[in-house]
């Protein structure tokens, strides 16, 4: 079976630890992005799986066998990587062939699977052609196209599209998802796109200074963030999370003061066990309502820089304690700047964390 | 590697491309301290081809040819090549056949010893190269900071042990002595340029090679190797220059028939009894400027080029 297994791997650099007891299984056919800023040990948690870094610690287990000691090429496994790792010496062709010399190929069986890969590729026109005299966008797919050509155990991605530009990955991330839909083994993707992570992932991975912080489907990580980090991390703009006192809970609602007003809001039944105390709350963006009269449980700010995004726009607004709240409402909601804004907190959208920075949920 | 537009490119000739942007003012001053460097050079060959009266006259003469008059007789001499005739075989005084000079032996001597020697370093010092790059040992810097001593005395300090090892183990005088010799020489350099030029490649590549299936040996000749062509002919001429220019060691190891050029002209020029025979050193040093002259022109295409090829942006 085509899985990928990690079990308490660290890595160590020194005194510098770069992934920390990393906990992660991906089973065939799923994909699985390890997402997170850079520097926080996700292409390194994908080197240990490829052989490339030994594992200081714990196990990398591959098709149900521990292979810690062993070397890349013994692996059996197919690697893009982010600066594509072409071979400069080498044709289009004798790139996507290299693969498959290990295995003992004839000639023709070699070339009717590069043709193969080429055409799914769309490189068949370049075969003969040098890695420095195509585009980028094929020298993206080159990298893909060597990826494939064998059948390997697992695909692994480092940073596949970052190099591309904003119309050429859209349609390589729809292309990269056709192909490994029809492979199904286990892959796993490292980027910082998080937009890239929620199209492509069956599964995602977040991880932050090393430490793996929540793995779940695009949608459990965007509607259940188990702390701060995730939170902040996932959706666009940035969830709002704001510092408040807890005062108390009753009747699914908590009475909190935010940003010098108190106001209750709708909440989680968990945050019920939390006596009195800083917690801070968090709403999206996009879950606010703005209503005309000051009333009750809204909170008030003034519009102080208004972006359009087209369908939407995006509002900056300042609370009387100083606070930065972001509002998306529709296009044709026209706001001022310097217009008052009552916020309403639409009810089931808003997050509590407690003062560990971790999601208060039942 | 980039294809070749025409039979001329594939030969080293670049393609000429006139002008270019620096425009005629500067390209003019370029030709004229051009022009300075080569002067001494263009002497040299001229003088291989006056006759001995020409050579020694003052005002010295200049050109082959009046250029339709435009240079004054006096500067002008009419070439010959009985120089070139006399560096391999000698008239005898008293009559009868000509004498064989030995200088066709030392040319063989002087292309074989240095082509072989600097092979020889290119191949160890490749290998060492790659090995200080990518499987530093403990302490790496410090070897390779060894390696560099070996180039940092004068060759006249380290020559009296060498003379002295040589002798012992009966080297002295031998082919095999002087190429070992000069193949140590060259290593340290050797070594410093290929391991700098290891050192800039992308280590991505040769991951994904591993990743692919390659050993280790195959990553170096297949993915390494092919990359840093434009490296290993830089470090060939540059090696083959020091090599075939070297003077100090040649006197003082090698024997009469592994002799080098420019033992053998020291020797031609200030034997004889008659003073400097000016145009026949002339004459030995231009026929010794062609092989290094042509093996520089060959692989100037690859001098040139940039050491990657634009596979990897940094």
């Amino acid at each position: 079976m085509s899985t990928i297994e990690i079990r308490k791997v660290t890595k160590q650099f020194g005194s510098f630890t770069a992934v920390k007891d990393a906990d992660l299984k991906v089973e065939a056919g799923e994909v699985v992005c390890l997402l997170g800023p850079s520097g926080c040990g996700k292409t390194t948690t994908l080197r240990m799986i490829a052989g490339l870094e030994r594992a200081t610690s714990g196990d990398v287990i591959i098709a149900g066998q521990r292979m810690n000691e062993l070397s890349p090429q013994k692996r059996d496994i197919a690697m893009v990587f982010q600066f594509y790792a072409l071979y400069p010496a080498l044709t289009v062709g004798q790139n996507i062939s290299m693969p498959l010399h290990s295995e003992g190929l004839s000639k023709a069986d070699s070339d009717a699977r590069v043709m193969k890969v080429a055409q799914i590729m769309h490189l068949t026109e370049v075969l003969d052609r040098m890695p420095n005299q195509i585009s980028e966008g094929e020298k993206q797919r080159l990298a893909v196209a060597r990826a494939i050509v064998r059948d390997p155990n697992c695909f692994l991605f480092d940073e596949p599209l970052s190099r591309l530009d904003v119309e050429l990955r859209h349609s390589m991330r729809g292309q990269i998802k056709e192909v490994l839909t029809g492979l199904s083994k286990a892959t796993v993707i490292v980027t910082h796109d998080q937009l890239e992570a929620l199209t492509m992932a069956s599964r995602i991975a977040i991880m932050k200074d090393g430490v793996i912080e929540q793995v779940g489907t695009p949608h459990e990580v965007f509607a259940k963030p188990v702390n701060v980090f995730v939170a902040s991390f996932i959706g666009t703009p940035q969830m709002n999370l704001v510092e408040a006192d807890l005062q108390s809970f009753g009747d699914g609602k908590a009475s909190v003061i935010l940003a010098g007003q108190s106001l209750s809001i709708a909440a989680d039944p968990a945050v019920s066990r939390l006596k009195p105390s800083k917690v801070t709350v968090g709403i999206r963006p996009r879950a606010f309502s703005t209503v005309q009269d000051k009333g009750g449980d809204t909170i008030a700010a003034q519009a102080e820089l208004i972006e359009p995004m087209g369908a939407e726009t995006l509002i900056h607004a300042r609370t009387s304690s100083g606070g930065d709240i972001r509002v998306v409402v529709p296009r044709d909601k026209r706001v001022k700047v310097g217009e008052a804004l009552h916020l309403k907190p639409d009810p089931r959208q808003t997050h509590f964390f407690g003062e560990d920075g971790k999601a208060v949920r039942a | 590697m980039a294809e070749h537009n025409s039979i001329w490119e594939a030969l080293g000739f670049r393609k000429a491309s006139g002008v270019g942007e620096a425009g005629w003012g500067r390209t003019l001053f370029v030709a004229i301290v051009s022009l300075i460097y080569f002067l001494p050079v263009l002497f040299i060959i001229f003088t291989a081809f006056k006759p001995q009266d020409a050579a020694l006259s003052v005002p010295p003469t200049l050109s082959p040819t009046s250029f339709f008059g435009l240079i004054p007789d006096k500067y002008v001499f009419t070439p010959t090549i009985e120089n070139f005739g006399s560096v391999f075989n000698r008239s005898m005084t008293s009559g009868g056949a000509p004498e064989s000079t030995g200088f066709d032996r030392y040319f063989f001597n002087s292309i074989v010893i240095a082509s072989s020697s600097v092979l020889l370093a290119l191949v160890i010092g490749t290998l060492a190269a790659f090995g200080f790059s990518r499987y530093p040992l403990k302490g790496n810097d410090t070897y390779l900071f060894i390696i560099l001593t070996t180039r940092m005395l004068p060759a006249i300090v380290v020559i009296i042990p060498v003379i002295l090892m040589f002798r012992v183990v009966g080297l002295s005088g031998s082919y095999t002595g002087i190429i070992l010799l000069y193949t140590a020489f060259n290593l340290a350099f050797t070594i410093w340029m290929m391991k700098s030029f290891f050192d800039e490649l992308s280590l991505d590549v040769e991951d994904a090679a591993r990743i692919d299936g390659s050993s280790d040996m195959k990553v170096f000749f297949k993915i390494a190797l092919p990359q840093v062509v434009a490296g290993l002919a830089a470090t060939f001429v540059f090696g083959l220059i020091l090599t075939w220019n070297e003077f100090l060691f040649a006197l003082l190891l090698s024997g009469p028939d592994t002799r080098t050029v420019p033992v053998a002209m020291n020797q031609a020029v200030s034997s004889g009894g008659r003073g400097t025979d000016w145009t026949l050193l002339a004459a030995i040093e231009t026929l010794f400027l062609i092989p290094v002259f042509l093996v520089t022109f060959f692989l100037q295409n690859h001098l040139l080029r940039g050491v990657t090829f634009g596979t990897v942006k940094r």
